[in-house]
């Protein structure tokens, strides 16, 4: 008698969790793990704000960036400013007098755009061109093998200052103050680093029993690349794309603040400090400030992308 | 493994090859001729024919390419567009101050790095831990170029420490050595921490201990010496990343270095050092991946590098 209440009960038990207990996905999954990252909340936090700034820019920024008034240049930030009492520019203003707040409101803007465009380049060019060759395997695989080897030997950043430096005067180098070059340039070397972590994945995912089946039941090659191969991939290559905005980021500002990035009187971060460096000494701010804000961005999406690697793959956590 | 050392290093010839053959292509696909930039004060067309003769600009491109290999290969690379002076003279200067700086900061970061890592695994969740993961991901994220202007505002500008500029005695090379020396010394000490973690856990670290060893023997013989081997990979590229980065904080600190003079010469379109110079950044960097390559093959026999 007591035996047949407890199974009942049990039973009535499973049933309630096989209705509570909601189907989850892989992605549904990591979100809830990322959700639970205070370290990785608090960077999306940052680059939503990042994002937010960027879009609303000219709505936001209280002056023209690129305004000139030398009249009132090198004004400091408000909470240094006791002679002048200067309650124009919160942030003080640059030797140009400029408005700093507004510059670095702008800033944002080109750096998100700089992060995301040739982020996307290397996404379509990368996956594409790694699973067509972990796949196919053959000439194409070898072909692109031996490319990439060149490409590897070459340091990342010389790549790009050497194609910079080159195609700065030519037609490319003048579209958007420089900006399509920059996508260009980092779009050519960036993409061989996906399409090897692509590769590799597919060439361990298409020995798995479910790609066999499907190439069993006839399904087109086509359809087994999109549906089966790339949707498995897509974990470590969406951790490495979070890694590569900010690395894509941080090469303007460095291109930037050598002098062949984005061409001035555009703002970036890495513009304001080269043109404030002459004058880093006598006033620290127009070079503090935009270097304050790199270090933001750089972290939130350091944070951001850790995390993601540890909701993703909890393997990989280290 | 001789063969697989030989493969490796015959392998940098054809790579060389290919470096050089792309730097050439973008170097001379640059619109105009180098000698035509003064536009204040422009120079007689006839002296601009002498001086494409001279320096073989007016030959077609494959065969230019041909004459600078030859050269090249000789380490002749013809004087700079700028300075009145040889290219290789001027790589000559600039090498040991680069070498210098990059040998001091490799040092100083494994100093630092390397019992960090292992004490923080060792300790694990401690004070000291979280203090050293916390310098590890600030000095992982924040470019060195950034960390370089706030270092010098503090030292140089608001506590008047440390000169900016200038190279030459020990209160000229604390601050860039420190910078460059930051962020591999914050990467190493990752995976410091990680693999020696990993190796603490390992069956093997148990069997010793449960067979009496003392403590310290367990970790320096066994947990250490299996640890050190994806530290040893990690040196190769970390030492690439110190080549590399060397040059934004050569610019920044006015250090007479290969970095500087690469600076200069991409911003004044100084074609043949930028060409010596990218390929020397190249064969050492190939150098240091071969090289680390091989230690690892000798390090850790269950790797075939042979493959």
């Amino acid at each position: 008698m007591a035996t047949v209440t407890t199974s009942a009960a049990q039973k009535r038990s499973i049933d309630a969790n096989v209705l509570t207990r909601k189907q989850r996905s892989l992605w549904q999954d990591a979100w809830w793990r990322l959700r639970r990252n205070k370290a990785a909340m608090m960077g999306l936090g940052i680059i939503a704000l990042a994002a937010f700034l960027a879009v609303f820019a000219p709505l936001i920024a209280p002056f023209d960036p690129t305004v000139q008034d030398t009249k009132v240049n090198n004004m400091d930030p408000f909470w240094v400013d006791s002679i002048y009492h200067n309650s124009r520019f919160p942030l003080g203003s640059d030797q140009l007098g400029r408005d700093i707040l507004s510059r670095l409101i702008w800033s944002t803007r080109i750096s998100l755009v700089v992060g995301l465009v040739p982020t996307l380049l290397v996404f379509t060019i990368g996956v594409t061109l790694g699973l067509l060759a972990g796949y196919l395997g053959g000439w194409i695989d070898n072909l692109l093998m031996r490319f990439t080897d060149i490409i590897y030997a070459f340091p990342d950043l010389l790549f790009v200052i050497i194609i910079m430096a080159t195609l700065r005067n030519t037609w490319l180098g003048d579209i958007m103050g420089g900006l399509v070059l920059i996508f260009v340039a980092l779009a050519v070397v960036n993409w061989v680093g996906l399409a090897r972590l692509v590769r590799g994945q597919v060439l361990s995912l298409k020995e798995k029993e479910f790609v066999e089946a499907a190439r069993a039941t006839g399904v087109p090659t086509r359809r087994i690349l999109i549906r089966h191969l790339f949707p498995n991939a897509l974990a470590p290559v969406i951790v490495s794309l979070a890694f590569a905005i900010p690395g894509a980021m941080l090469a303007e500002s460095v291109l930037s603040f050598i002098g062949i990035g984005i061409r001035p009187p555009t703002a970036t971060w890495g513009v304001m400090i080269n043109e404030g460096y002459t004058v880093f000494s006598q006033s620290p701010w127009p070079v503090l400030l935009p270097a304050i804000c790199i270090s933001l961005v750089m972290l939130a999406f350091t944070f951001l992308g850790d995390g993601l690697r540890d909701a993703l793959d909890p393997r990989m956590k280290t | 493994m001789l063969q697989y050392t030989i493969r490796r290093l015959l392998l940098i010839i054809p790579t060389m090859f290919f470096v050089a053959l792309i730097t050439f292509a973008l170097a001379h696909s640059a619109p105009g001729s180098p000698f035509e930039k003064n536009i204040n004060r422009p120079l007689p067309q006839s002296t601009i024919d002498r001086l494409n003769r001279l320096y073989n600009i007016d030959k077609p491109m494959p065969e230019q390419f041909v004459l600078f290999l030859g050269n090249a290969v000789k380490l002749d690379f013809g004087p700079s567009l700028i300075f009145d002076r040889q290219v290789v003279d001027m790589i000559g200067q600039g090498f040991p101050v680069s070498a210098q700086l990059g040998v001091q900061a490799l040092l100083l970061s494994l100093a630092i790095s390397l019992p960090l890592g292992v004490v923080s695994a060792l300790k694990q969740n401690s004070a000291i831990d979280y203090g050293s993961l916390f310098f590890a991901t600030v000095g992982y994220t924040i470019p060195s170029f950034v960390i370089a202007i706030f270092a010098i505002y503090i030292f140089a500008v608001n506590l008047r420490l440390l000169p900016i500029i200038g190279w030459g005695d020990l209160k000229h090379m604390i601050l860039p050595t420190v910078i460059l020396a930051l962020g591999p010394a914050a990467v190493l000490m990752r995976i410091t921490r990680a693999s020696m973690l990993e190796a603490i856990r390992q069956d093997y670290v148990r069997t010793a201990r449960s067979k009496g060893l003392r403590e310290q023997v367990v970790i320096v013989s066994h947990v250490m010496k299996n640890a050190m081997i994806p530290v040893a990979t990690i040196v190769g590229p970390v030492t690439a990343g110190l080549i590399t980065g060397s040059f934004i904080i050569e610019q920044l600190f006015s250090v007479p270095g290969v970095g500087r003079l690469y600076v200069t010469s991409i911003l004044g379109r100084d074609y043949p050092v930028i060409m010596a110079t990218t390929l020397l950044y190249a064969f050492l960097i190939m150098i240091a991946n071969i090289t680390v390559d091989i230690v690892y093959g000798i390090l850790d026999p269950r790797i075939k590098v042979g493959k």
